[in-house]
């Protein structure tokens, strides 16, 4: 009786760890794998530190010193190189010993040719998001959506989806999709949700932030 | 005249001026560019081209010295019971509550043209060919518009990111209400003859809430029960006998 019952027994073992390495394998490829194939890294062209210029540095600009708003409400956005230019002018006399600041002078000021910053939170092209609707008429704060950029002293590495061409931060850095801040994904659905918990419903129509 | 749906919020519309109109078709080219209109490789195959805004010619059908035409711009009649809503299957279109427009959502839209084929204006054109802008014309696409891909359908949005515009700059002076003219579309921005008045229909302020109330104003097929929010008005009424679609004899 024994010996009969053990014999099924040990060919349904067998089974089950031909299963389970599938599994585990197949789990290994779709989790991580994968991920490190679809997004390829790409670094800033400038190391630019928010902390050494935000409010609580040296230099005390306000977020709004670069990031304004233009008068008929539409957002500056990442203020090009003439804004940099306002402070770091004369090459002769850099303001910091940085070698960001050197690669600054001889490749962008020198030049006068636009930073090509890559943009964390580009969206696709049907999207409109008005930030003054946010910024002034809602009050929400830049870290809300962005995460908490004024005390960053390195910029976070950009991850462009392979497939999309957009960066991951759309998605979010956690492949599951799981978020724990409201900044880590910015996805249709986080506009919907937010929107949905301050009562805005109506703003949840397709023509408020598609065009 | 009574106020139909949506009476809460905006409801934007237009009048057109028919006896106004001279069918110059300056509204149809301000449309084509400020709303990003792609060309065709063979622009002459009318069946399969793109406009927002179409110029129709009719004539009383008489003799010389009695000939009367009359040219009737067509944008999408944004109307208040949009027989292309309920039809689309992926809802890429749908009336937005806050301004009666309907909306158009391109990256939505999976091409199967219902809404083309049950709205009775022929408002809605199907992009059969990736869009095409020749040289040096691309260079003069609005940011402010999406331009759409091959296999989707497109429409009149009263150019929509002009409202936004408009809000946006609202917003900065910290207003919330919109004053009348502030959002207007580039089809009335270019007429000529003033032919075009636009506004928001709830608004007993605007001068088209007054407008409408004239007994020379009309809509096209009106006995459809769409209840477009593009009113047309002349003072002829063998044109008014024609938007409605009546047959010879039908009533009378």
């Amino acid at each position: 009786m024994e010996a009969d019952a053990k014999k099924p027994g040990r060919l349904k073992m067998d089974g089950w760890i031909f299963f389970l390495v599938g599994l585990i394998a197949a789990l290994i490829v779709g989790w991580m794998v994968f991920p490190l194939l679809l997004y390829s890294e790409k670094s800033q062209p400038l190391i630019f530190s928010h902390a050494s210029h935000g409010p609580e540095s040296d230099a005390g600009l306000d977020c709004e010193e670069c990031h304004f708003f233009y008068e008929d409400g539409t957002f500056s956005g990442i203020p090009g190189i003439k804004k940099c230019m306002e402070c770091h002018e004369d090459p002769e006399s850099p303001l910091s010993e940085n070698s960001e600041e050197v690669k600054l002078f001889t490749d962008y000021v020198g030049t006068k040719k636009e930073i090509p910053w890559l943009v964390y939170a580009r969206q696709p092209d049907c999207v409109y998001f008005p930030h003054i609707a946010h910024v002034k008429m809602a009050e929400i704060e830049c870290k809300v959506c962005h995460g908490d950029f004024a005390t960053r002293k390195v910029p976070p590495t950009y991850k462009l989806n392979r497939l999309t061409r957009y960066s991951i931060d759309i998605w979010g850095r956690n492949i599951a999709g799981y978020k724990k801040n409201t900044w880590d994904t910015m996805k249709m659905d986080d506009c919907a949700d937010c929107h949905k918990r301050k009562g805005k419903e109506n703003n949840n129509a397709c023509f408020v932030c598609h065009k | 005249m009574k106020k139909e749906e949506n009476s809460k919020g905006n409801r934007y519309g237009m009048v057109i001026d028919l006896d106004k109109c001279t069918g110059c078709g300056l509204c149809t080219i301000a449309c084509a560019s400020e709303n990003n209109i792609s060309v065709l490789y063979d622009e002459s195959d009318k069946t399969r081209n793109i406009a927002w805004l179409q110029i129709s010619m009719v004539t009383n059908g008489k003799e010389f010295p009695e000939t009367e035409v009359v040219y009737i711009p067509r944008p999408c009649m944004q109307c208040d019971n949009p027989p292309c809503v309920p039809v689309c299957p992926a809802t890429a279109t749908r009336k937005d509550p806050n301004t009666g427009i309907i909306s158009q959502i391109y990256t939505r839209c999976i091409g199967c043209r219902y809404c083309m084929a049950a709205c009775p204006y022929h408002a809605r054109a199907f992009n059969w060919f990736d869009p095409l802008f020749p040289e040096g014309m691309d260079r003069y696409l609005s940011p402010e518009v999406s331009p759409r891909m091959r296999g989707v359908v497109e429409k009149c949005t009263f150019c929509h990111h002009r409202l936004m515009r408009a809000k946006s700059k609202a917003y900065a002076e910290g207003r919330r209400d919109l004053k009348e003219n502030e959002y207007i579309p580039a089809c009335v921005e270019a007429c000529p003859t003033k032919a075009i008045t636009f506004g928001d229909l709830n608004n007993s302020e605007h001068t088209i809430s007054q407008l409408i109330k004239s007994p020379h104003a009309f809509r096209l097929l009106e006995r459809l029960g769409t209840k477009p929010k593009v009113y047309y008005m002349s003072t002829k009424n063998w044109l008014k006998r024609m938007a409605d679609n009546y047959l010879t004899g039908e009533f009378k």
